[in-house]
């Protein structure tokens, strides 16, 4: 779970920043949008790297599912007989819902690829103009999609929240203090790339972006 | 006090069970939660009902035998202390309290709240042990340990395997027990020559158990009695991912 949980949360900080790229305008974001599919140019022809990317980002999903349903599977096993009197959430919030947000995250990844990578379900749905799909995305009379966005990335923020203090102690973190130092940078983590991720919807919302 | 009790009746292993309403009054708030239990047992006794089964021994909170789910938490309401040290002035006058056995396929139902523990043993005699020689104590200062080092090893030592970590466990995982039992021998200088052997055979047994496995939920720690703290998961992990990687230690390879 630690290991292909870091390689995506690589991916998701890179791609954070990517985003913010939004503000700097319509060329440079579309620019920069187009050299993705090109890194690793010309030692690679082109969109060589955008695979190999591709290719591993879902062996780590694969591999992450797969964990964590084998993690499911036993738990469930574990406790045939359920507590009449259910326990509360004692420990975090965050950590109980890490296999229904997983799902969420799930189902989002699944929506968020149809419309901003394929098109299919974007307004404008063009690959070579990115900027006018975000623009056209979240267009304030397309509020339920900036809902839903809103909400993924929240669900995000709360697995990232668990999942990486998870990452470093399943690693070997091991003293008390390395443990509050660990669930706070966890914490200002999964903040920091929730707010990263949400300031481009609600700029294009707001008219800031347009 | 006059309380009802839902309490988990079971015949036995076969048994489906249920829960089963009681109502007892003038109950003393002095009481611990098992004397209360006791004067329950007594009037069941006299009705000429079958009394409640549950653990107990010390009733001092060092010997890890008693255990129940009260309301939902693991010992019931009262952080660091176990269900035999737990006192009516906990609950208020008119309460309903939940009383369930610890739920866990590797704790099978015995009888009423009484849970078959023996899966722990299983833990234990897969290297909970250092090769000491026999014979009286050696000197103590024989062998200098750092004091941080006794301190943290003491800490886990303080595990009475009661099982409150596997009952309140999301996912029923013995984890904090096992890496209490690891940590407590592998901080020490006598630890040390089965130090990676151990901790892969223990995390073996509790795993063939039928334990559950850890997600770093952090549920255990605040139900166990001792305060055995979740970083001592983190202690096991670490001398987990040593070992595997020095896999030529393990017996039979």
């Amino acid at each position: 779970m630690a290991v292909t949980g870091i390689i995506l949360v690589l991916f998701l900080i890179l791609h954070m920043l990517g985003n913010l790229k939004v503000f700097t305008g319509e060329t440079s974001f579309d620019h920069y949008a187009h050299w993705l599919r090109d890194i690793g140019k010309p030692l690679l022809p082109g969109v060589w790297f955008l695979w190999i990317q591709r290719g591993v980002l879902t062996v780590a999903v694969v591999a992450h599912i797969a964990a964590a349903t084998a993690l499911a599977r036993r738990s469930r096993a574990a406790r045939p007989v359920r507590y009449a009197h259910r326990p509360k959430v004692q420990g975090s919030y965050a950590a109980r819902t890490m296999r229904w947000g997983g799902v969420i995250i799930m189902l989002f990844v699944i929506y968020h690829l149809l419309d901003l990578t394929t098109g299919h379900l974007n307004p404008v749905g063009d690959p070579t103009r990115p900027y006018a799909n975000v623009v056209a995305d979240f267009a304030p009379e397309r509020w339920y999609v900036t809902l839903f966005y809103t909400l993924a990335v929240v669900a995000l923020g709360f697995h990232l929240r668990h999942g990486a203090f998870s990452a470093f102690r399943s690693l070997g973190q091991q003293t008390p203090k390395g443990e509050r130092r660990a669930r706070t940078a966890a914490l200002v983590f999964a903040v920091a790339l929730c707010a990263g991720f949400l300031v481009v919807p609600f700029a294009v919302l707001t008219g800031l972006v347009s | 006090m006059n309380l009802t009790l839902r309490i988990w009746r079971q015949s036995g292993p076969e048994d489906k069970g249920r829960m089963v309403t009681y109502q007892v009054d003038d109950v003393s708030p002095d009481m611990s939660f098992l004397e209360m239990l006791d004067v329950l047992n007594e009037r069941l006794i006299l009705a000429g009902e079958e009394p409640v089964a549950f653990d107990h021994d010390c009733r001092e909170g060092i010997c890890g035998m008693c255990g129940l789910m009260i309301n939902g938490n693991a010992h019931g309401p009262q952080r660091g202390t176990t269900a035999c040290q737990l006192h009516m002035r906990q609950f208020k006058d008119g309460d309903t309290i939940d009383i369930e056995p610890w739920r866990a396929r590797a704790f099978p139902v015995i009888k009423d709240l009484v849970v078959n523990r023996s899966a722990f043993d299983k833990i234990i005699a897969a290297g909970g042990y250092i090769t000491a020689p026999t014979g009286s104590a050696p000197e103590a200062h024989s062998v200098p340990v750092a004091k941080a080092n006794a301190d943290a090893a003491f800490e886990s030592a303080a595990c009475i395997g009661c099982g409150a970590c596997v009952a309140a466990c999301p996912n029923g995982s013995g984890m904090l027990f096992t890496a209490a039992k690891v940590t407590q021998l592998s901080l020490l200088p006598q630890g040390q020559p089965e130090r990676y052997t151990r901790v892969i055979g223990m995390v073996d047994a509790h795993d063939e158990a039928g334990f559950g496995g850890c997600t770093n939920a952090g549920e255990c720690t605040v139900v166990c009695p001792k305060g055995i703290p979740l970083n001592t998961i983190g202690r096991l992990n670490r001398d987990y991912l040593k070992a595997t990687a020095k896999r030529g230690d393990t017996p039979g390879s």
